[in-house]
């Protein structure tokens, strides 16, 4: 699901490291939709700022906290790996959910799913919703429903019912 | 610190029952300067909505959770009891921390701290600017909700940083003296700084009320 293409002449130059020879960074995907797509539920101003701001920092320090724990790998320094796992938790977290979640939302949303079981996240870190709703969550859930991407819900179902 | 008045007819009815014969409900204090006082370093909508609706909601809650848990005191409900901590701790944290956060801002505030309290700064931080860096840096660096805190430590007679996490209390979590809170909750700074945490905590050192954290410091010093 995320975009780690490892390079084909890093796995030929350095088999002996393995998927570590050459790997590209995680890089934040594109939305979509504009920005301004899922009006009036999430105003562009937040879907601007949640995408381009908050989860590109996810993205960055995730590529640097991988970098810095490739080198404790290859030192043998297992306390700093230890030291980075709540970073790479929180980043690593950070962008897989982010990743679902632009996927959850569609600007043609909104309904009931088809007779399935939704497979769905729902943002209620504060950045998701306050610029709009202040500190009423409640407004919030109740406008995303309008938004949630039924066609890609099923599809992770359907995906992890094998 | 918190407004817990037994009331005294209660206090002569139910002695038996101690100090839960008759209490008065946490309320929310008033701010001691007006919501647009602290401009342009925190504005006024976030002053307004921070302390009449997040922190108003915490007491609140913790009015309600107090009610269900004497109920289930008195009713020796011990798994309702356990239950009900994570709210206990989530709601009355809120409302302690908040009450001491008003107090630690002021229009008049900013510059730096004077006498006793500088001079543990000194000692413990090094110098003034470093003690600013660090508590600037634990607090920006808190991953989510949280806040950063200046604390005293009793056992050891000295000044430490720390952060919690979500509305945890200081002295309850750590033991530490809670003497300067920083919120970096989204709610304290986000319609005014967005994503930016750094720059809303290069602002507040601008309304920090050394008077009252060094009142705090001097109680706890004793």
């Amino acid at each position: 699901m995320l975009c780690r293409a490892v390079c084909s002449a890093g796995a030929r130059l350095a088999p002996a490291l393995g998927a570590l020879g050459c790997r590209q960074k995680h890089s934040l995907p594109d939305l979509p939709y504009d920005y301004g797509a899922l009006e009036p539920h999430i105003n562009a101003q937040i879907m601007q700022l949640h995408h381009s701001k908050h989860h590109a920092a996810y993205v960055n320090n995730l590529n640097a906290t991988e970098e810095q724990y490739r080198e404790a790998l290859a030192k043998g320094d297992v306390t700093t790996q230890v030291a980075l796992q709540p970073a790479l938790k929180f980043n690593g977290g950070g962008h897989i959910n982010h990743t679902i979640f632009w996927t959850n939302l569609s600007p043609n949303g909104g309904g009931e799913p088809k007779g399935l079981i939704p497979l769905l996240g729902i943002d209620v870190w504060e950045h998701a919703y306050y610029l709009q709703y202040k500190n009423v969550r409640p407004d919030y859930l109740k406008a995303i429903w309008n938004v949630i991407n039924w066609d890609n819900v099923t599809e992770r179902y359907m995906a992890c019912k094998k | 610190m918190l407004c817990r008045a037994v009331c005294s007819a209660g206090a002569r009815l139910a002695p038996a029952l101690g100090a839960l014969g008759c209490r008065q409900k946490h309320s929310l204090p008033d701010l001691p300067y007006d919501y647009g006082a602290l401009e342009p370093h925190i504005n006024a909508q976030i002053m307004q909505l921070h302390h009449s609706k997040h922190h108003a909601a915490y007491v609140n809650n913790l009015n309600a959770t107090e009610e269900q848990y004497r109920e289930a005191l008195a009713k020796g409900d011990v798994t309702t009891q356990v239950a009900l901590q994570p709210a206990l701790k989530f709601n009355g944290g809120g409302h302690i921390n908040h009450t001491i956060f008003w107090t630690n801002l002021s229009p008049n505030g900013g510059g730096e701290p004077k006498g006793e309290l500088l001079e543990a700064i000194k000692r413990d931080f090094g110098s003034f600017d470093k003690f600013k860096e660090k508590l600037t840096a634990v607090s920006v660096g808190v991953q989510g909700s949280g806040w950063g805190w200046l604390g005293f430590n009793k056992e050891q007679r000295r000044l430490q940083i720390a952060a919690c996490s979500n509305q945890d209390p200081l002295q309850g979590t750590t033991g530490l003296i809670p003497l300067l809170g920083i919120d970096v909750w989204e709610h304290a700074y986000y319609l005014q700084y967005k994503n930016v945490r750094p720059d809303y905590l290069k602002a507040i050192w601008n309304v920090i009320n050394w008077d009252n954290v060094t009142e705090r410091y001097m109680a706890c010093k004793k």
